[in-house]
């Protein structure tokens, strides 16, 4: 069973919803009942046409001010595979829904408005995207219908995009233009009749064609491990198997491994998934390991491929994506949750502030607000074995979490 | 197309050599059950002797192996239940050697905790709320792990895989932690508690097909079968139990139906169906275009029932 995750970004009214209300009907997502409420709820609105934007709006709160306030999960899925759609609201107060979206998915869908083109909001989508480094960009031109559809426009804003992508520091993101109409269904699932100028893929088609296995091919393999499996029955009276899932590569019986921190070498003996064993297996699968040696590992070690061994330090150098009320202030503890790991750290600076439109940072005030990014200095209690985000997305980076309330409050990439 | 060679052959070597397939929503559910076992001190799994917790259960199983499930099973027992789904709960208990809680709605309306409800629509989903979250305390269960899909209904679409509970057993939907990466943040006060969703991720489609790939074993309700029924409101009753209330002129007649889920015997309506199989049942689910929930009446009385009910502290 394959599982694309797909975030998606725009301002309010730019027509996400009504996007993926299109998406789920043209794939026939829609069930019977749900179709019928829409129905029922457009014709109540005074509506000619089929209000999509109600299939996905969740909450009561949105429906009151009719505007989505938090990340919903949408699902469809095709003969190929299943989607999951995370649906994060594009305000710019919103950073944090956004970056919690991306931080999951595989693609992002970029809305743009034709009539008004790139604006500022898109800007700072785009950024999100490729700060979290997602793999693929899809910008979707959407309301065509309302410009007539025009190739100019399109072709201007597609420029216009461009221009935004040559301050890009992930050159092998891989970004795709569509125009469409959400409301009509132009290029959502089919081609157009009214865009025959237009050659490229709809946007079902781009999403059909997404490799859905690998982030980053260069990535070295991470196994941290969760917990020890230690049965105690007389048939399992001696197995100790580590528990975890892979990140990054694959693992093979008879690799060399090194064991984290305490720099411990062995070989893998066995691949486990439930009881039957594998000679390898992949990024993505939650496995559990046994190794030739009798080797002393607990909740929180790491094994990796000897030969690709992380970094290891109790001093971290990170941008921080700041997700709560309280502002985070120089000499704060947190919980720095990595991995399996959870260490107490002490925020020792926080250096600049980073705009999320691509002009560059500034000198910080000595804090950082609720939806702010900022470069900050971390020390740790103890050290953790880490990579930087660019090298691997998973070892590189890491949650805040506040000691006093246990909120979540802000999320880390490692440099 | 040298390059697509190249693919097949590469994918090939990888299944000589036995290589394991990434089943993505497989791996998060057990990777989300580790968590579980590790970050709190006395997780329960939550057991209806629905389709969804019996899978629930096949992916701890999978996921501690081959150690048993690291904490007990409990079931909410609204004494409504269909008797095939609790001959089959405790036969699965039994052949798992685990432990079994069971806490009675009924012992929640002797007590005068909860008054029944009366009438057409009357039923027992809405009281075990009470006592689920007494049983909550009377264990002092940290973390309760449920088989809830943000798929099924609208407000599910927000929920957060580890969604954090005050003493009340209420849920704050505009307060919720955020969900990065991989990573569950499971830090909590005494007193609050975790409901736990393993299958957020799945649809009522991947859990059907779960279930013939693995060949779980499934209540036999589940399957087409003759039964006495009668029809109201266009959804169709069991009229085999005298839990489900009708009146004189709603006539009985037998017809062959299967039920999608297994809930409270009062609010879940059955479907007309000759699926005696799961393959059947597989292939019907993938043709059908009535949502899973559209047989559950509790959830038409208002469009944000659900929400309602979680802000409450329903599961
Ligand atoms: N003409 C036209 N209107 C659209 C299109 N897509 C969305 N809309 C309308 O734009 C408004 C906002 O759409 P909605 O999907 O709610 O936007 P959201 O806030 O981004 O989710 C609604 O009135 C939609 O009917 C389109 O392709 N063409």
């Amino acid at each position: 069973m394959e599982v694309l995750k797909i975030a998606t970004a725009g301002s309010v009214d730019d027509g996400k919803s009504t996007l993926i209300g299109r998406l789920l009907y043209d794939t026939k997502s829609l069930t019977d009942d749900k179709l019928e409420a829409i129905k029922t709820s457009s014709e109540k609105k005074g509506y000619d046409y089929l209000d999509f934007s109600l299939a996905t709006d969740g909450l009561v709160a949105e429906r009151e001010q009719g505007i989505t306030i938090d990340v919903a999960h949408i699902y469809f899925s095709t003969l190929r595979r299943s989607y999951i759609i995370a649906d994060t609201p594009g305000h710019i107060e919103y950073t944090r829904n956004m970056v919690t979206g991306a931080s999951t998915s595989q693609v992002a869908l970029i809305l743009i408005d034709a009539r008004k083109g790139v604006i500022e909001q898109t800007y700072r989508h785009f950024f999100i995207n490729n700060l979290l480094r997602v793999k693929n960009v899809i910008v979707v031109v959407n309301k065509m219908d309302l410009v007539d559809y025009a190739e100019e426009v399109f072709d201007d804003i597609k420029a216009n995009f461009e221009g935004l992508n040559t301050n890009s520091t992930y050159k092998e993101q891989n970004v795709s233009y569509v125009p469409i109409s959400a409301l009509n269904g132009d290029n959502v699932a089919s081609k157009s009749e009214n865009m025959l100028w237009y050659e490229g893929n709809t946007i079902l088609e781009y999403l059909e064609n997404i490799d859905a296995s690998r982030t980053n091919d260069k990535e070295s393999v991470r196994f941290p491990i969760q917990s020890v499996i230690r049965p105690k029955t007389t048939d399992f009276h001696d197995f100790r198997g580590f528990a975890g899932k892979i990140y990054g590569g694959s693992l093979q019986v008879g690799y060399k491994v090194t064991v984290l921190p305490s720099l411990t070498k062995s070989r893998i003996k066995e691949i486990y998934f439930y009881n039957k064993t594998f000679d390898s297996a992949d990024s993505g699968s939650s496995v559990t390991i046994t190794l030739e040696d009798e080797v002393n590992i607990t909740r929180g070690d790491m094994l990796v491929k000897t030969d690709e061994e992380p970094k290891v330090d109790k001093l971290l150098n990170a941008t921080v994506c700041w997700m709560d009320n309280k502002q985070l202030l120089p000499g704060t503890k947190y919980i720095v949750q990595h991995n399996s790991n959870a260490v107490l750290s002490k925020v020792s600076a926080i250096k600049n502030i980073v705009s999320t439109d691509f002009s560059g940072s500034k000198a910080s005030e000595g804090k950082l607000s609720l939806n702010e990014i900022g470069e900050v200095e971390i020390k740790l209690s103890k050290p953790i074995f880490y990579d930087s985000f660019i090298d691997n997305r998973s070892n590189g980076s890491f949650i805040l979490i506040d000691e006093q309330t246990n909120a979540t409050a802000g999320v880390g990439f490692i440099s | 197309m040298d390059n697509l060679l190249q693919e097949i052959e590469k994918s090939e070597v990888k299944k000589q050599e036995n290589f394991l397939e990434v089943n993505a929503l497989e791996s998060e559910a057990i990777y989300i059950f580790r968590e579980v076992a590790a970050q709190f001190e006395k997780p329960v799994l939550l057991f209806s002797g629905g389709k969804d917790s019996i899978t629930l259960v096949r992916l701890a199983q999978k996921a501690f192996w081959p150690a048993k499930i690291p904490f007990p099973l409990m079931h909410i027992d609204t004494g409504h239940n269909f008797p095939e789904t609790i001959a089959f709960r405790d036969k699965l208990v039994q052949e798992l050697g685990a432990e079994l809680i069971i806490r009675n709605v009924q012992d929640s309306i002797d007590q005068g905790k909860v008054i029944e409800e009366t009438g057409k629509y009357a039923s027992r989903n809405m009281l075990q709320t009470t006592t689920l979250l007494d049983a909550i305390e009377e264990f002092k269960f940290d973390a309760c792990i449920g088989g809830a899909r943000r798929d099924e209904e609208k407000a599910r679409a927000k929920e957060r895989i580890f969604s954090v509970r005050d003493d009340f057993g209420q849920w704050d939907e505009k307060n919720q932690r955020p969900e990065l990466f991989d990573l569950l943040n499971g830090k909590i006060e005494l007193g609050q508690n975790v409901r736990v969703f393993p299958i957020s991720n799945w649809t009522e489609l991947d859990v059907w097909s779960y279930i013939e790939k693995e060949e779980i074993e499934i209540p036999s309700i589940y399957f087409a079968h003759q039964r006495n029924i009668f029809v109201r409101d266009g959804l169709i009753w069991s009229a085999e139990d005298n839990v489900v209330f009708r009146a004189e002129d709603e006539q009985v007649e037998e017809r062959t139906v299967r039920f999608r889920t297994v809930g409270d015997m009062s609010c879940t309506a059955a479907v007309e169906s000759y699926a005696d199989t799961i393959t059947k049942v597989v292939s019907e689910i993938r043709d059908s275009k009535i949502s899973e929930r559209g047989a559950r009446i509790d959830d038409k009385r208002s469009e944000a029932a659900m929400e309602k009910r979680k802000q409450q502290g329903y599961f």
